[in-house]
């Protein structure tokens, strides 16, 4: 049911636990709908040096965090945000269609840290619009 | 490395040898159909007699009274449809439990649909029905109970004979689902004074796609499947015959020293019970220590989700299975685990190891062996877990 890279994803996870002096933490989802995502990042220069996470969910859950902490590092906060569901989906060679959800709160939880991020450093933060992670309370359509 | 231990025996149990032996002739050369009349067909029809015979006695039935369909859910389905719109003159009430399988469960929504209503009686935290529950909920309008023998996620088994009693105090008809009960405990139709009982082959060592429905003499019941006269005009379709055959088979080698299999299953149950409550802080047993199916083992792992666990044992070669919300297929953790009271996110880190004949106590000790650090793993990643 999950291809070759959720897997590996899922069993050899990259980028697991926290970081001691991160400056941008937040989490998402909730553990009545079975999925948290705790992203960790350490933020220099506008740019996401470290990234990781901590996940309390199903398999699709922890790949699609740990996809996705690999797939901001490095970048700028700005291109950070830019990082959709889809993205996240789309490195992992797709998701089951009931999975869909989990690679949306792997989207919000990167952007929920960017907002702890902006919040600390007293930034404007002009959010997305967000879901509370069970599917069917939210209206906005992901691929 | 290649190791692989089937501990999901509730969700399907492998064919015995002596089963498909039996079953393989109705596959190849004796394939007439058991309506002809000519003598090629006899064969097919001795066996499906045969299969009659031995499933009314394994379940202390006359073979009249047992009726052949697809699978455990058929029967289910058959049972509650059929009785309701037979009786409905008489009322249009039904009482069930809410950890019921969803072949009932969704049998009885669509009843509702149709206008009848259903009082679903709650459960303890141990999954038990309170038969004074039931006493309180019948009326003059109910016309069915339906409740399980024994259930399929955490093992408990209802107090039937005593729940068809009060039913029958009251001339409303009681139907249990046996699929998990049959093969793994005693079930005898007369000492439990049910009007029907439905039993599913692939959940004791017979083929997939056959089952059973019994049906007490005299009882109301629609036909359920139009068509042809087959099972007295009751159930058309030809005769599966080879998974029958198999079914009758299966039946009577599951219900054979059944005294000697049970003791088996619960010494290597309650070692696992035992070994996990041990090893593993924060867990716990769903269910009864005292009624519950010998096979069946279902814990709690607080911290961590049902789906991750059984990937992570499925890459250690153990099969299982969770009543995850991930695995169920829908947002909401298993109806049984929230119905015995377990919050959602506790409901959600479900495991469910059912034991079956072909098990031994080294696939118990591997499981033992591996099932803690898989446990430590994901709390390690889990943002839940205090310890980190």
């Amino acid at each position: 049911m999950y291809s070759e890279k959720v897997m590996d994803h899922f069993e050899n996870p990259r980028n697991v636990g926290e970081i001691a002096d991160a400056n941008a933490i937040g989490q998402v989802g909730n553990a009545k709908c079975g999925d948290i995502m705790k992203i960790y990042m350490k933020i220099e220069d506008g740019v996401i040096q470290d990234c990781s996470f901590k996940t309390f969910g199903c398999g699709a859950a922890i790949a699609t965090s740990s996809m996705a902490t690999e797939m901001v590092k490095g970048k700028t906060v700005e291109e950070a945000r830019q990082l959709t569901n889809a993205a996240v989906m789309e490195a992992l060679d797709g998701l089951p269609p009931a999975k869909v959800h989990c690679s949306v709160l792997a989207e919000e939880a990167i952007e929920a840290a960017i907002e702890d991020y902006y919040k600390r450093n007293n930034l404007t933060f002009e959010p997305k619009k967000k879901c509370s992670g069970c599917c069917g309370s939210c209206d906005h359509h992901h691929e | 490395m290649n190791r692989f231990v089937y501990l999901d025996n509730s969700a399907t149990t492998p064919v015995k040898p002596e089963v498909l032996e039996v079953m393989l002739p109705y596959l190849k050369d004796e394939y007439g159909n058991p309506s002809s009349i000519y003598k090629k067909a006899a064969a097919s029809s001795a066996a499906v007699s045969k299969a009659r015979e031995q499933v009314a006695a394994a379940l202390g039935a006359e073979s009249n009274e047992i009726f052949f369909t697809a699978c455990g859910t058929e029967a289910d389905n058959w049972a509650i449809k059929g009785a309701a719109f037979a009786n409905q003159q008489k009322g249009k009430h039904i009482i069930s439990s809410q950890i019921e399988h969803h072949a009932v469960l969704h049998s009885l929504e669509y009843l509702e649909k149709q206008g009848f209503s259903v009082t679903y009686l709650p459960v303890d935290k141990e999954g038990r029905v309170n038969p004074e529950d039931l006493k309180n909920a019948i009326t003059d309008e109910t016309i069915l109970v339906t409740i399980m023998m024994a259930n399929n996620e955490v093992g408990t088994i209802e107090p039937i004979a005593e729940l068809a009693k009060i039913a029958h105090e009251k001339k409303v008809l009681f139907h249990t689902d046996a699929v998990q009960a049959v093969g793994s405990v005693p079930v005898d139709v007369k000492a439990l004074d049910v009007d029907m009982l439905s039993l599913s082959a692939h959940k004791f060592g017979g083929p997939k796609g056959v089952g059973a429905l019994y049906i007490k003499k005299g009882t109301k019941i629609d036909t359920f499947m139009h068509g042809g006269a087959q099972e007295r005009n009751r159930r058309a379709g030809t005769e599966n015959v080879a998974g029958i055959a198999g079914l009758g088979e299966a039946i009577t080698l599951a219900t054979k020293n059944l005294p000697d299999k049970i003791k088996r299953l619960e010494t290597l149950r309650n070692k696992l019970i035992d070994g996990v409550l041990k090893t593993i802080p924060d867990s716990h047993v769903n269910g009864s220590l005292t009624d519950r199916l010998p096979g069946n083992a279902n814990f709690c792992f607080r911290y961590i989700e049902g789906e991750a666990l059984l990937l992570r044992l499925d890459a250690k070669g153990v099969a299982a299975s969770s009543g995850s919300a991930c695995t169920s297929g829908s947002l909401d953790p298993s109806h049984v685990l929230l119905a015995l009271g377990l919050p959602h996110e506790v409901a959600h880190g479900s495991l469910r190891l059912s034991i079956g004949e072909q098990n031994t106590e080294e696939d118990i000790d591997y499981v033992l062996e591996i099932l803690p650090g898989i446990v430590q793993i994901l709390r390690m990643m889990s943002p839940l877990f205090p310890g980190n």
